[in-house]
């Protein structure tokens, strides 16, 4: 089994399609997207003991919150902690674990669900399928980023564009689900997650197993990497993960994925209530629900869209345009409030997670820019902690905003506006945390290896 | 969504599948693995789309 997931294995022979690895990703990525949409089934959880209605005993919303802040902090620390060894390992192997821990996770998480265990939920999602993500986000990373050095952008960002993709299918898929296994006596959930986990771990075995990697010095025909050093950005060196930790370019870049998900994913989880609040009587629950899935798709295009953009523009302005167009557009939207615009608001928080997920599928090519593709998914997964601090501070700071101008008197459809204005201020800072990138100094340049020595394949 | 078949090194750019090299039968090959591969994940993400897109036309009804 060992051999069979090896990265020797896996080395490509001539008349393999690069384009096949595309799909492989996106294998993995629709299937660990289903995060995204893990809120369908709260409020059937709710009533996993009385089914029709919550009893004494059921779990609170508030319980079965965590189950997906400890699968997001999880994934944070676990793209970390393992990205060196999913950089060593390769695609197949790491892609082989990942979808051994999301399917197990949710196989877990229903034996916790059947027998009512809560921490049995919160160890097999939260933390087992946490392990999954972190693991599986990060792995084709690399290798799509070697097949295709021409377009680093474009091809990263088809792969992350499936982890927005992947909330699109589970919450219909899981809504189907609930409604087929749901009967009197149960609300059809642990079975749900029995399929669920099953057929995810198939999907994401067929990606897995179709990985390949290009050898060392595979080029496209008729690229020439001097074509693309005329940005000044893009280097030729690579820098370790341990060096690049500590580069100032690393922490730079960690502030502008940082705020530039903070200022998303607080809007992203209060959507439905903000536009409800912002536009009372004129907006229904059901407007607000479409409102949410014209934000998914908006999420899942943006990151093609801005990431393929990229690779025309480079990377730098690619953040710059989120940031200058970012501040813009949330300094708008209180007008937009104040006018009773629907449809500019609506335009607005489109663009706005278009440029959310943009920055998620952007940055993996901006890193192998700066710090060479060889350990791009160990920096990635180094990285990713800014997404895990992103978790914690964006839906805290609209909350707790929110709730401190409501207790000071505000309107509700005005208690937004301060919110607005501080995530305008996030991308201003993030805006000037870009400005300041700048290649990285020769000391941090991995030393190349002595004469004779054969370069270590790191795809 | 696999398709080794040969074992000539795969250095010379000119033999890679999607670049116009000169071997009918491995591009066919790679031909349809590609479009059945991303058959594969393409039609649940377009059902997903889909299936998005007519609850966010409450939106605008």
């Amino acid at each position: 089994m060992a051999g069979l997931l090896s990265k020797e294995r896996i080395i490509a022979r001539p008349g393999f399609n690069r384009w096949l690895i595309p799909p492989c990703a996106l294998a993995t990525h629709l299937c660990i997207g289903q995060a995204y949409a893990l809120s369908v089934f709260n409020l059937p959880l709710t009533r996993q003991l009385g089914v029709s209605h919550s009893i004494a005993g059921d779990w609170k919303l508030t319980q079965l919150g965590w189950i997906f802040t400890i699968a997001i902090f999880v994934l944070g620390t676990s793209a970390a902690l393992f990205g060196k060894w999913v950089q060593a390992a390769g695609p197949r192997k790491s892609g082989f674990v990942a979808a051994l821990c999301w399917g197990v996770g949710f196989l877990v998480g229903a034996l916790g669900i059947q027998t009512h265990q809560l921490w049995l939920v919160y160890l097999g999602y939260g933390v087992i399928g946490g392990c999954g993500l972190g693991i599986g986000y990060i792995t084709p990373v690399s290798t799509l980023i070697a097949w295709f050095p021409d377009r680093r952008g474009m091809s990263t960002g088809m792969a992350i564009m499936g982890f927005g993709g992947g909330a699109l299918i589970a919450s219909p898929l899981s809504d189907f689900l609930m409604r087929h296994f749901s009967s009197p006596t149960s609300t059809g959930v642990a079975a749900s997650w029995v399929v669920l986990g099953i057929v995810y771990l198939i999907f994401m075995l067929g990606g897995a197993f179709g990985y390949r990697v290009p050898p060392d010095d595979w080029k496209p025909e008729g690229w020439e990497p001097r074509a693309q050093e005329t940005r000044a950005m893009v280097t030729q060196q690579n820098v370790t993960p341990g060096d690049a930790v500590k580069t100032p370019q690393f922490w730079l870049l960690w502030v502008v994925l940082c705020f530039n998900v903070t200022a998303g994913i607080g809007v992203l989880g209060q959507a439905s209530a903000m536009i409800q609040e912002m536009f009372r009587d004129r907006i229904t629950p059901s407007a607000a629900a479409g409102f949410v899935g014209l934000l998914s798709i908006f999420n899942m295009a943006g990151r093609f869209g801005w990431a393929s953009l990229s690779d025309k523009i480079g990377r730098k302005a690619t953040y710059m345009c989120f940031f200058v167009l970012g501040t813009a557009l949330y300094t708008l939207v209180p007008l937009t409030g104040k006018i009773g615009s629907v449809a500019l608001f609506v335009a607005c928080f489109c663009i706005i997670i278009s440029m959310y997920g943009g920055g998620f599928a952007t940055i993996p090519a901006y890193l192998a820019d700066v710090f060479g593709t060889k350990y791009v998914s160990a920096v990635h997964g180094r990285l990713l902690t800014a997404w895990s601090a992103a978790g914690v501070l964006g839906p805290v700071l609209i909350n707790y905003v929110r709730e401190l101008q409501i207790a000071h008197g505000i309107p509700k459809s005005q208690a937004y506006n301060v919110t607005m204005y501080i995530m305008a201020f996030l991308l201003v800072v993030a805006f000037f945390a870009n400005l300041a990138v700048r290649p990285v100094a020769e000391r941090f340049h991995e030393h190349p290896r002595p004469l004779g020595g054969r370069p270590a394949t790191a795809h | 969504m696999t398709s080794e078949t040969r074992t000539e090194p795969v250095n010379d750019a000119s033999k890679e599948a999607d670049s116009g090299s000169r071997r009918p039968r491995g591009r066919s090959t790679g031909a349809v693995a590609v479009s059945l591969a991303w058959l594969a994940v393409g039609i649940p993400l377009l059902w997903g789309v889909v299936q998005t897109l007519r609850r966010s036309l409450a939106l605008f009804g």
